[in-house]
């Protein structure tokens, strides 16, 4: 039982995020020092560490606890699901109430803790635990009042564990000036896990620090951790490197127009995308939208609402043409209805967590993310977010946020929690006022990795959906609604009496056309007639030259007498 | 004798067994571990205190826990030596190697009076 296991063998807590921030869980065989105020969760992260143990990695395990009874102990875990009593029975889990009653006792001279040892001792024989909690041992010294003895006897009692090669959990009440109150962390040297409480804005947030890891790497930022319906989590932020897959399948987002504005085929698996826009603009209505089409594909939907109720939504969305409710009864859709003030941003995150988790959506849908940070200050909420779209990304989930922008939306990068960055895909939604109406336009603030339409689009919801049309973009304005209806409508008439002048011209020119050609023709005969007339005279003349010609020849001969027929004269 | 009748078979019962512990008896369990200096020193000392104040109605077992460990956790065993007083009524504590005879028979109920009378009587 002496062996000694090596020196960096870690122990898996099974606990979420706990294994992550610790590089793989708590020290092997050395005992590790759990400390912090009263009601921050040291039993429950012990005890999980136990059943874990027990339940996933087939370690049974011995719980020594001095403050509460067993039977407590057994009915506040069973809250986590945790049957302890069922574990006793498999002889995975020992449960071992230790009680002093300073009353009851009085000092006689010289004592050790032997007992303690024999009884831990026998508790660990009986089921071959290979993980022991001690929870609170502190508790001795209010029982004992001999510290000097106690102080020696704990020494040798956690160097006996190490001895043994059981991993130890020892939780420890924070103390004033000390990390714990009889400075226990003197002893157990080797992992210290401070947990803390804190009131901030009336939301409560508990927090983990690993304060020391002998002989390993950890992350040493503080983090969130919550004790949920499935127990202990804790939220790292930097255990998630950016190392997710990069998918190039894309996912449409329901409405065909704006997958156009997407290069054509939506947004990217696995990529998140923003949808801000003030009060009204139709974020929730794209959220329901990019749902149904991913409940059409027969994908798993999970939609997180932190303004209205199920019901309400499912009514209010028929109202545009998407009716949610068989794939609710199919099972496709999860809609998560909760008030953002019922928990603190963390418990959210975890709630999220969980219901993905067991979900395991295609597509998840916030809206809007901007309740839940409700009144919180910046620097929390971003690494919060941050965790939660990486923890989507990780798991090639393709999420939708909406935010909401107060004060109407004067400014794109107002009142985007500093969130923008995480996102892939930013569309905008702008109210348009105009005309004594409101419209709704949406445009594509970014998109990574897609070309993607620069163009604003109205947005327009009816009974039979939502759509996006092209908005009046000409004579430097932009139009929208009835504007753009008028405009267009005024456009279409004054092109209609464009064409109609260009026939009148071009029927004038036709006649014109005509007209000349028959000028033409007019002409033509005369010149025609005009030829004629002159041939006729030029024959005429031929003909008396000829005339005269022969006339002359014949005087000649009649006169010169060649031939004697000097009478033969013409006329 | 119903105490000690469930570990009867495993209790090293060294009590003179006298008188049964119905009316004025005592029954004291002393637990130790091993056989240590410190045991024999309690061992010696209860004995003592035992046979001069509680002559003829007591009854003491003596339990070596390393020997039976099962038994610790039923009977709240942390510290040793251990001694309880199981009869009469409250039970009662005490934790060391016995040497503080005056606070063992305040503890013991035993007062002043008895003490001193006790004494008175011994020749």
């Amino acid at each position: 039982m002496s062996k000694r296991p090596p020196a960096l063998f870690k122990a898996p807590t099974g606990i979420q995020g706990l294994d992550e921030i610790t590089g793989g869980g708590l020290p092997a065989g050395r005992p590790t020092l759990i400390c912090g105020s009263a009601g921050c969760g040291k039993t429950m992260l012990a005890m999980e560490f136990l059943v874990r143990g027990a339940t996933q990695f087939g370690e049974p395990g011995v719980f020594m606890m001095f403050e509460e009874n067993a039977a407590d102990l057994t009915a506040n875990v069973r809250s986590l699901g945790f049957d302890l009593d069922k574990l006793a029975q498999q002889k995975m889990i020992l449960l071992d109430y230790v009680h002093i009653e300073r009353s009851e006792i009085e000092e006689t001279g010289e004592y050790d803790l032997e007992g303690l040892f024999i009884r831990l001792g026998h508790a660990i024989d009986s089921i071959g635990a290979k993980r022991v909690v001690l929870d609170t041992v502190e508790a001795l010294f209010a029982g004992l009042p001999n510290h000097a003895i106690l102080r020696a006897e704990l020494r040798r009692l956690f160097r006996w564990l190490k001895d043994r090669g059981i991993t130890a959990v020892i939780t420890g009440e924070k103390g004033e000036s000390t990390i714990t109150r009889y400075g226990l962390e003197e002893y157990v040297a080797d992992c210290v896990i401070i947990l803390d409480q804190r009131i901030s804005e009336q939301i409560c947030t508990r927090r983990l620090r690993v304060v020391k890891y002998r002989g390993t790497a950890h992350g040493t930022n503080e983090y969130p951790f919550l004790i949920g319906e499935r127990g202990f989590s804790v939220l790292p932020i930097t255990s998630l490197q950016l190392d997710h897959k990069a998918s190039v399948a894309r996912v449409p987002t329901g409405i065909e127009r704006l997958d156009e504005m997407l290069g054509g085929q939506g947004v990217f698996r696995g990529s998140s995308v923003l949808v801000s826009g003030s009060s009204g603009t139709g974020k929730s209505s794209i959220g329901a939208k990019f749902v149904d089409a991913a409940c059409s594909r027969g994908e798993k939907a999970l939609l997180f609402a932190y303004e209205e109720s199920s019901a309400q939504i499912v009514r209010n969305m028929r109202s545009i043409g998407i009716d949610l409710e068989p794939w609710l009864k199919k099972g496709l859709l999860q809609i998560h209805a909760s008030r953002p003030t019922l928990h603190g941003l963390e418990q959210h995150l975890v709630m999220m967590h969980d219901a993905v988790r067991s979900f395991r959506p295609a597509v998840v849908v916030a809206d809007p993310i901007s309740n839940l940070t409700f009144e919180r200050r910046e620097p929390e909420v971003k690494p919060t977010l941050m965790r939660l779209t990486d923890f989507l990304k990780q798991q090639q989930i393709t999420t939708l946020f909406t935010s909401l922008n107060s004060g109407g939306g004067a400014t794109l990068e107002d009142s985007q929690m500093g969130v923008s960055s995480l996102m892939d895909t930013w569309l905008l939604l702008r109210n348009v006022e105009f005309n004594g109406e409101r419209n709704r336009t949406i445009y594509v603030l970014k998109s990574r990795g897609m070309a993607h339409s620069n163009q604003v689009r109205e947005f327009v919801m009816s009974d039979e959906g939502v759509d996006l049309v092209d908005v009046y973009a000409g004579d430097d304005r932009v139009l929208t609604g009835t504007a753009r209806v008028a405009q267009e409508a005024h456009e279409r008439a004054a092109d209609e009496v464009r064409q109609q002048d260009h026939r009148r011209k071009l029927l004038h020119l036709a006649g014109k056309r005509k007209a000349i050609e028959a000028q033409i023709a007019a002409l033509q005969v005369e010149a025609e007639s005009e030829a004629a007339e002159v041939n006729f005279a030029i024959a005429q003349e031929t003909l008396l030259e000829k005339t005269a010609l022969q006339n002359s020849k014949a005087m000649a001969h009649l006169r010169g007498g060649a031939a004697g027929s000097n009478g033969q004269a013409k006329g | 004798m119903k105490h000690n009748a469930s570990g009867a078979a495993r209790l090293d019962a060294t009590g003179t067994g006298a008188a049964p512990h119905g009316a004025a008896g005592y029954l004291l369990q002393l637990y130790i571990a091993g056989t240590t200096s410190q045991s024999a020193r309690a061992i010696a000392n209860i004995r003592k205190i035992c046979e001069e104040h509680l002559e003829g109605h007591y009854e003491l077992e003596v339990v070596d826990i390393s020997q039976h460990p099962a038994l610790a956790q039923g009977e709240q065993i942390v510290a040793l030596p251990a001694l309880i007083k199981k009869f009469p009524l409250p039970m009662r504590r005490f934790i060391g190697d016995m040497s503080q005879t005056a606070r063992i028979l305040r503890g013991l109920d035993l007062r002043e009076e008895t003490v001193k009378a006790s004494s008175a009587r011994r020749p």
